[in-house]
C-alpha cells in the first residue's frame, strides 16, 4: 500500500483512491471536478511544499527578526502572565479541535465552560447576562452602538464618546455606527477623565449612546462614573462602559454606577500578547436580552426518553431533570432572522473564553485582586520614579491609575521613545511631548531597568 | 468503532461534572484591601477559588465531555472541519509571534514580514492583487469586502443601496449586508440548485451594489455559469463577492479572481485546517482586485527598501478599521504554516480528495441526495424523517452528525462534508451511520442519543426561560 498523496493529511491510499473512483462509477479525480476550461486554474501557485521541520525553522527565524524588546505597552492591549495551566488544559484537543456546539449532547464540556465564562463575566460586571463570543473590545463598542440602535431607534442618531480614545476603537465603532445610520461624536474630557458637565451640556434627544471607559486609555480611574450614567439614564440614551476583566475585579460596579451594557477585553486575561488578539466582552441588563448580539449558552434539562412520558412520566422535562447546557436564544441570530439578525456574527473567540475562564479560575477572587491592585500600585511607583528624572513629568493627569500613565517629556516624544527602543524598552509616544507606559505584572520586575534607560535618553 | 463519551454515574444517576462555583466560591472584600479610595472600588467579589489540582480536574472532565475532529469524523456541512495538524500550534506558540501590536515597525520586523508572505500567498491562492489580515473571523471578512465595495461605490458618486444574495447563501451573507447599510434582494435558486442567470438579470439594476456568491455553493454545486454571472453583475455596475466557505473545494483548481470576483474572504479556520476552537478564534482575510485595494482597513504591510525591510502603510482610501489591532494573529501563523507544508501539489490534492469523498459517500448513502456531480459537499435530504432526529441518532454510532435543515432548499436537509481526511473505511463508517439511522424506528430516533455526555437536551425550554449563569440557578 502506497500513499501517494500530495497532502500528508489524506489517507487514502493508492488502492482505495482506485476503488472509491470504481464505486461512483469515474476513471479519476479531474472527472469529478465540473470547473468549465473557460475559468480553471492549470497554472502553477508557485507555493514550495516543506517539511514540518523546515516550516518551524523558517517560521522561528522569521520570527526571530523581531527586536528583543521589554515592552511597557498597553493602550487597550495587556499583557500578563498566563499559568502553564491555561495552555495546558486549553489545548486539550477535544476543546480545540472541535466546533460550535451545534450538537449539545456532544459538547456538554464547552457549552458548560461557556455557562462558567458567561457567569464570571455577570459577577464582574454586576449585570444580568454575559455572552462569550465578541472579537475584541473595538468590535464588542461597534456591537453596542447597533444594539442602541434597535433599542432606541425612534429617539435620535448620535453615539457619544470620549475625545481621549484609542484611534483603532474609535474607527472600528465609525465602520458599525455607518451601516446603522448613526453619527459618532466627542465629548470632552477634563485632566484625563470625563468631564461630566461638558457633558450634560452636550446629551439631548438626538444621542442614542453614551460611552465611557473605566480606566480610560489614559490609565486613569473615573471619579464620577455615576454622573455619567445619571446623564445617560436622563437623556434615555444607553450607557456603555468600556473596561477589561481585570479592572473590573476592583473599580467600581458598572451596575452599580448605572451602566446598561459593559464592553470591553477579556482577553487580558488568558491571552499573551498575540499582537492584538484579543477577546470582546459584551453584557447587559437582561431586559436587553433578546436583542443581544452573538452566543450565548443557556442552562437546560435532559428531556425524558419517550418511554418514560408515554408510561405516565409527567412532565418530559421533570421525567430525568439532569441540569444540560446549550446554545440558546438563535431566533436572534443571522441562521434564523437573516438580515433581521441582531448581528451578522456567528460564533467567535470561544477557546479564547475558555482561556480566560481558565485563568480566573486559577487567579480566584482573591488572586484577581491582587493581580488588580498591583496595577494601581505598580502604575504609581513608576509615575513617582520617572517623575524625579529631570526632564519627564508623571503621572501628566492628577487621577488614580490602573496599569498605565501618560509622561510629558521635554523632547519629542517620539525620538524619546525611539532612544528607548535602542535601549531595549517600548513605550507608547502618544503626542509631541507625551509617552505613555503600562506597568503589569509582567514586567514589573524590569522597571528598573526602564528608569535607568529613561535617565540615559532624556 | 463506537466513540462513547465521558458519562459519569453514581448509583444509576448521572453525576455530571458540577459547575465550577459548585465546588467552592469565595468573597473578597475589595476595599480592606485595594489601595484606591472606597468610593472607586466594588466593595466585594464573589467567583470560585478552586485548587489548581481541582481546575485540571475540572476541565480535564469537560473536554472528555466533548467532540472534536480529533476524536472522530466531523463531516459538518459548510463548516470544514478537519484534521489540525500538530505542528502548526508549535509555529503559533513561538513568544516572536505574540509581541504588542504597538511595537514599531523597526522593531516587529518579523511579524511583518511573516504578514506580508501570508498576504502574498493568499493573494496567489485567490486570483486576487490585494489581502488584509485584518477581519477576526469569516462574517468579519464578509462585512470587511461589503464595506471595501461600499466605499469604492461612494468614492465613484455611485450611491447603490442593493446587494443581491442567492436564497440558498449562509445567512451571514445577509446578515453582513444589512449590518452594512444595504437592503437585500434574495434571489430564488435555479431549479438545478445553481443562480438562474435570467433570474439574476432580473434582479440586478442601477441599485446593486454587489452580488455575494459561494462558489461551489452550498448544496456543493460548481456555479458553471460564473462568466455569464459575472458579466451580469459587472454589466449593471456591481461588483462580485465571493464567500470563501468552500474554497476548500477549489484549491489549486480554481481562482475566485480568475472567475470575475472582485473581492472576496478566506476562512483560513476552514480551508487552511487552523483549529476551530470550540468556535472561534478563526480570522477572515479579505483579498481585492487592484481597483479595490485602496479602500482596504488600515495598516497593511508592504516591502520599504532592503534597509528597512517591511513597512505598514494606510491605504489612499481606507475604511479604517475593523478590529481594534491587527486582528487574530497566531490564527493566520497556523494558516501560514499549513499552506507551507502542502505546497502547491498538496493544495491541489487537498481539494481532489475533498471532493472525492463527498461524491464517495454520496454514493453509498440509502437517504436521496438531489442534484449533483458534487464538489467538497452534499445535502443528502431525510424524506419523511426529521433531520434532526437522523443526527441525534447517528451520533450513537460514532460519528458527529451533518449540519441539518439547511440548506433550506432541500427539504430536511443533511448538509454533508467529509473533507479530504477520512478514508475509505472511515467513510464507509459514516454511510453507515447514516443508513442505520435513517432506517431505525421511530422510538430510537426520539430517545437517541445515548453515548453522549447528556441524553436529548430541551433546548426549547432553554429558550423560553433563559438562564444564562450560574447565579440564575440560584434557588433552584
Amino acid at each position: 500500500m502506497s500513499r501517494a498523496n500530495g497532502t500528508p493529511y489524506a489517507p487514502h491510499t493508492d488502492e482505495e483512491t482506485a476503488a472509491m473512483l470504481a464505486a461512483i462509477g469515474v476513471d479519476d479525480e479531474e472527472a469529478l471536478f465540473d470547473i468549465p476550461d473557460a475559468v480553471a486554474f492549470d497554472d502553477n501557485l508557485g507555493i514550495e511544499p516543506r517539511t514540518e521541520r523546515e516550516i518551524r525553522d523558517e517560521c522561528a527565524r522569521i520570527l526571530n527578526r523581531n527586536d528583543d524588546l521589554t515592552e511597557f505597552l498597553g493602550r487597550g492591549h495587556y499583557g500578563h502572565y498566563v499559568p502553564s495551566v491555561v495552555d495546558h488544559l486549553a489545548d486539550r484537543a477535544e476543546f480545540l479541535t472541535s466546533y460550535t456546539q451545534y450538537q449539545p449532547e456532544a459538547s456538554q464540556g464547552f457549552l458548560q465552560a461557556l455557562f462558567e465564562y458567561q457567569s464570571m463575566l455577570v459577577e464582574l460586571t454586576g449585570l444580568d447576562v454575559a455572552n462569550c463570543s465578541m472579537y475584541d473590545a473595538a468590535t464588542a463598542l461597534g456591537e453596542a452602538a447597533t444594539l442602541a440602535d434597535r433599542l432606541r431607534s425612534t429617539s435620535g442618531d448620535v453615539v457619544l464618546v470620549p475625545e481621549q480614545l484609542r484611534e483603532g476603537k474609535r474607527a472600528v465603532l465609525e465602520n458599525y455606527c455607518a451601516g446603522a445610520e448613526l453619527t459618532v461624536e466627542e465629548y470632552p474630557t477634563a485632566d484625563g477623565t470625563a468631564d461630566v458637565d461638558a457633558l450634560a451640556e452636550r446629551a439631548g434627544d438626538d444621542v442614542v449612546m453614551v460611552y465611557a471607559e473605566n480606566p480610560t486609555v489614559r490609565g486613569c480611574i473615573e471619579e464620577r462614573l455615576d454622573a455619567v450614567g445619571d446623564v445617560a439614564a436622563e437623556t434615555d440614551a444607553l450607557f456603555v462602559l468600556g473596561s477589561d476583566v481585570v479592572a473590573l475585579s476592583v473599580l467600581e460596579s458598572p451596575a452599580a454606577v448605572g451602566a446598561d451594557v459593559v464592553v470591553g477585553e477579556a482577553g487580558a486575561l488568558g491571552l499573551p500578547t498575540a499582537y492584538g488578539m484579543g477577546l470582546g466582552i459584551f453584557a447587559c441588563r437582561d431586559d436587553f436580552l433578546r436583542q443581544v448580539p452573538g452566543r450565548l449558552v443557556g442552562a437546560s434539562e435532559e428531556r425524558a426518553p419517550p418511554e418514560a412520558a408515554r408510561d405516565g412520566g409527567g412532565d418530559a422535562a421533570d421525567a430525568r431533570g439532569t441540569r444540560a447546557y446549550t446554545l440558546t436564544l438563535q431566533t436572534r441570530e443571522q441562521h434564523i432572522r437573516k438580515e433581521r439578525a441582531t448581528s451578522n456574527i456567528c460564533t467567535n473567540q470561544a477557546w479564547v473564553a475558555l482561556r480566560a475562564a481558565i485563568h480566573a479560575a486559577t487567579l480566584g477572587p482573591s488572586g484577581l485582586v491582587g493581580l488588580a491592585n498591583d496595577c494601581v500600585r505598580e502604575a504609581e511607583a513608576l509615575a513617582t520614579r520617572i517623575d524625579e528624572l529631570s526632564g519627564a513629568a508623571a503621572p501628566v493627569h492628577d487621577r488614580h491609575h490602573f496599569r498605565e500613565f501618560a509622561v510629558r517629556v521635554d523632547q519629542p516624544a517620539a525620538a524619546v521613545a525611539g532612544d528607548l527602543e535602542t535601549e531595549g524598552f517600548a513605550v507608547h509616544a502618544i503626542d509631541d511631548h507625551l509617552l505613555q507606559v503600562c506597568v503589569t505584572d509582567l514586567n514589573a520586575g524590569r522597571t528598573d531597568g526602564l528608569v535607568a534607560a529613561f535617565e540615559e535618553v532624556l | 468503532m463506537i466513540h462513547d463519551q465521558a458519562n459519569y454515574e453514581r448509583d444509576g444517576e448521572n453525576v455530571r461534572e458540577p459547575l465550577l462555583s459548585e465546588k467552592g466560591e469565595e468573597t473578597v472584600d475589595v476595599r480592606d484591601e485595594s489601595p484606591l479610595p472606597d468610593d472607586l472600588t466594588r466593595e466585594e467579589l464573589t467567583l470560585p477559588n478552586p485548587s489548581e489540582p481541582e481546575i485540571a480536574r475540572h476541565y480535564t472532565r469537560l473536554s472528555q465531555m466533548n467532540w472534536a475532529i480529533d476524536s472522530g469524523p466531523y463531516p459538518l456541512g459548510s463548516c470544514t472541519m478537519k484534521y489540525n495538524p500538530k505542528f502548526t500550534e508549535d509555529v503559533a506558540a513561538d513568544p516572536n509571534a505574540a509581541v504588542h501590536p504597538d511595537r514599531s515597525a523597526r522593531s516587529a520586523q518579523g511579524i511583518l514580514e511573516l504578514q506580508y508572505r501570508l498576504q502574498d500567498v493568499l493573494a496567489e491562492i485567490g486570483g486576487m492583487d490585494a489581502v488584509t489580515l485584518q477581519p477576526p473571523a469569516g462574517a468579519a471578512g464578509e462585512l470587511t469586502g461589503i464595506l471595501v465595495a461600499k466605499a469604492y461605490h461612494e468614492h465613484h458618486g455611485n450611491d447603490r443601496s442593493e446587494v443581491v444574495i442567492p436564497a440558498s447563501a449562509h445567512g451571514t451573507n445577509f446578515a453582513t449586508a444589512a449590518t452594512a447599510g444595504y437592503d437585500v434582494v434574495e434571489l430564488p435558486s435555479g431549479e438545478d440548485g445553481r443562480v438562474d442567470v435570467e433570474a439574476l438579470e432580473a434582479a440586478v439594476g442601477d441599485d446593486t451594489a454587489a452580488l455575494m456568491l459561494t462558489n461551489p455553493n452550498t448544496v456543493g454545486l460548481f456555479e458553471r455559469d460564473i462568466t455569464e454571472i459575472a458579466e451580469v453583475v459587472h454589466d449593471a455596475g456591481g461588483l462580485l463577492y465571493y464567500d470563501g466557505a468552500n474554497l476548500n473545494a477549489l484549491l489549486g483548481r480554481g481562482r475566485p479572481g480568475d472567475m470575475g470576483f472582485d473581492v472576496m474572504h478566506y476562512n483560513v479556520h476552514k480551508t487552511f485546517a487552523t483549529p476551530h476552537g470550540g468556535g472561534g478564534p478563526g480570522a477572515g482575510p479579505v483579498g481585492v482586485v487592484d481597483e479595490l485595494a485602496p479602500f482596504l482597513p488600515t495598516p497593511r504591510v508592504r516591502e520599504a527598501d532592503e534597509r528597512s525591510g517591511y513597512e505598514r502603510f494606510e491605504p489612499a482610501r481606507t475604511i479604517g478599521k475593523v478590529h481594534g489591532f491587527a486582528g487574530n494573529w497566531l490564527v493566520l501563523v497556523k494558516a501560514y504554516a499549513y499552506v507551507a507544508r502542502l505546497g502547491d501539489e498538496g493544495l491541489s490534492d487537498a481539494a481532489a480528495k475533498a471532493v472525492l469523498n463527498a461524491n464517495y459517500l454520496a454514493e453509498r448513502i440509502e437517504l436521496d441526495v438531489p442534484f449533483g456531480p458534487f464538489h467538497h459537499e452534499f445535502a443528502a435530504t431525510a424524506g419523511e424523517r426529521d433531520a434532526a432526529d437522523v443526527a441525534k441518532r447517528m451520533l450513537d454510532f460514532g460519528v458527529h452528525p451533518p449540519t441539518t435543515k439547511w440548506p433550506e432548499m432541500v427539504p430536511e436537509a443533511m448538509l454533508t462534508e467529509p473533507t479530504e481526511i477520512e478514508g475509505q473505511s472511515s467513510l464507509d463508517n459514516l454511510a453507515e451511520a447514516f443508513n442505520c439511522a435513517y432506517a431505525d424506528t421511530d422510538e430510537a430516533l426520539g430517545s437517541a442519543p445515548n453515548r453522549t455526555a447528556a441524553a436529548r437536551i430541551d433546548q426549547v425550554g432553554a429558550a423560553r426561560n433563559p438562564r444564562l449563569s450560574w447565579q440564575a440557578l440560584d434557588g433552584e
